[in-house]
């Protein structure tokens, strides 16, 4: 959905003014604040229950570069949708959910906040997307290299160690 | 001493009569541009989007108390038109909307003006945007206040009447057909309701 949101962000962007551009937009903030309401559960979830503790062998770098990386994710899980949000109602454009629930802006319309605000969106999402590849090459270099049954941790139904 | 008193209040006398003489003239009636608005709000999939026209002008006659020989008529220069966003605005000067580079400004002449009663009157008119010539009823609510006259109403005009929004932007599915127009006016000059 990330990647969706992503993907859709940098082609709309590309468009000249159109009926569809209009739509594509519109698809992208719905998108964006499922996103941003999944990481809030998602958030609540991982304060609730704690994480499988890393594995012993794993070198102290890597266990705190993947705690760090972690957080960096958490961050910007709601970082870019917000800022989205803001970009969007400092533009003059309140979000509707859905076409359907209209949500509260989060600043007054002002054009020169807008574009200050623009920048942040962008870093940040694209900041997210480099994070997320990262973090998928070192799951897979885990996977492949390590052997150490680090994707068994994340999904119970597999047998890995118990969490 | 005495005389020195009677010459100075002679002299206050003749200056406020002559002050006095451009308030009578000016019982023309006019619009005060900065506490006056002509707002919109549209709605995109959805989503009202709103703007206003910063400049525009009306000439009147309007006695409230002989509402039927009114006349009152306004030009609107779309060119003014603010979203707050610069993209938009760019957008809305193209042929396919307002084309405002060609037919600038948006005109309003009332036809018959009827009083409804307690500050309350309805003027019909004809409403011109891109050439096009549509008529349009605005309810106005007149209230009063130390010689200004606050004048308050709103139609929905259907963008289509006057293709705005041509072409690829038809669909009114995108951009709804119906368009609230908010008008807010200062007036001085206006006889008492
Ligand atoms: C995790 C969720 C999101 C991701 C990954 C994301 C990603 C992106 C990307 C990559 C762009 C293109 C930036 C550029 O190259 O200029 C973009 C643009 C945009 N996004 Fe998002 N976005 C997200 C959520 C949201 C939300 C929630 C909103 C609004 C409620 C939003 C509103 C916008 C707007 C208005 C633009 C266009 C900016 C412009 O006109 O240049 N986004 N987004």
């Amino acid at each position: 959905m990330i990647t969706a949101s992503f993907a859709v962000g940098l082609y709309m962007v590309s468009l000249t003014m159109s009926p569809s551009r209009i739509k594509l937009y519109n698809w992208h903030k719905w998108a964006g604040m499922t996103i941003l309401t999944l990481a809030a559960l998602r958030l609540y979830w991982r304060l609730t229950h704690r994480a499988p503790s890393l594995s012993a062998s794993m070198p102290r770098w890597q266990a705190f570069a993947a705690q760090a990386t972690h957080i960096a994710l958490y961050v910007l899980f709601f970082a870019v949708p917000l800022t989205g949000w803001m970009y969007s109602s400092a533009a003059g454009f309140p979000v509707v959910w859905f076409g359907l629930i209209p949500l509260p802006d989060l600043v007054g319309k002002d054009r020169e906040l807008a574009e200050l605000l623009k920048p942040f969106h962008w870093m940040t999402a694209y900041a997210l997307a480099s994070l997320v590849v990262l973090h998928i090459l070192a799951v897979v270099k885990h996977l492949v290299m390590d052997d150490d049954n680090l994707l068994g941790r994340m999904l119970p139904s597999m047998n890995g160690e118990k969490s | 001493m005495n005389r020195l008193n009677v010459e100075l209040k002679f002299t206050a006398m003749l200056l406020a009569f002559a002050a006095a003489i451009p308030l009578t003239a000016s019982a023309q009636q006019k619009l005060l541009p900065a506490q006056s608005e002509i707002a919109f709000v549209s709605k995109q999939f959805g989503v009202p989007v709103g703007g206003k026209f910063k400049k525009f002008d009306a000439e009147l006659a309007f006695d409230p108390k002989k509402a039927d020989a009114a006349r009152v008529s306004f030009t609107v220069d779309l060119l003014s038109a603010d979203i707050g966003n610069n993209e938009t605005e760019a957008e809305l000067k193209k042929p396919g909307w307002f084309n405002s580079a060609k037919v600038p400004q948006a005109t309003f002449t009332s036809t018959s003006v009827k009083a409804l009663g307690g500050g309350k009157f309805e003027f019909a008119g004809k409403l011109a945007i891109k050439g096009i010539s549509q008529p349009v009823v605005v309810p106005v609510t007149l209230t009063q206040n130390s010689g200004v006259t606050k004048a308050v109403g709103s139609f929905t005009l259907k963008r289509l009447d006057f293709k705005i929004g041509d072409g690829e932007w038809n669909d009114v599915s995108i951009v709804a057909n119906e368009v609230a127009v908010n008008v807010k006016l200062a007036l001085t000059g206006i006889a008492p309701l």
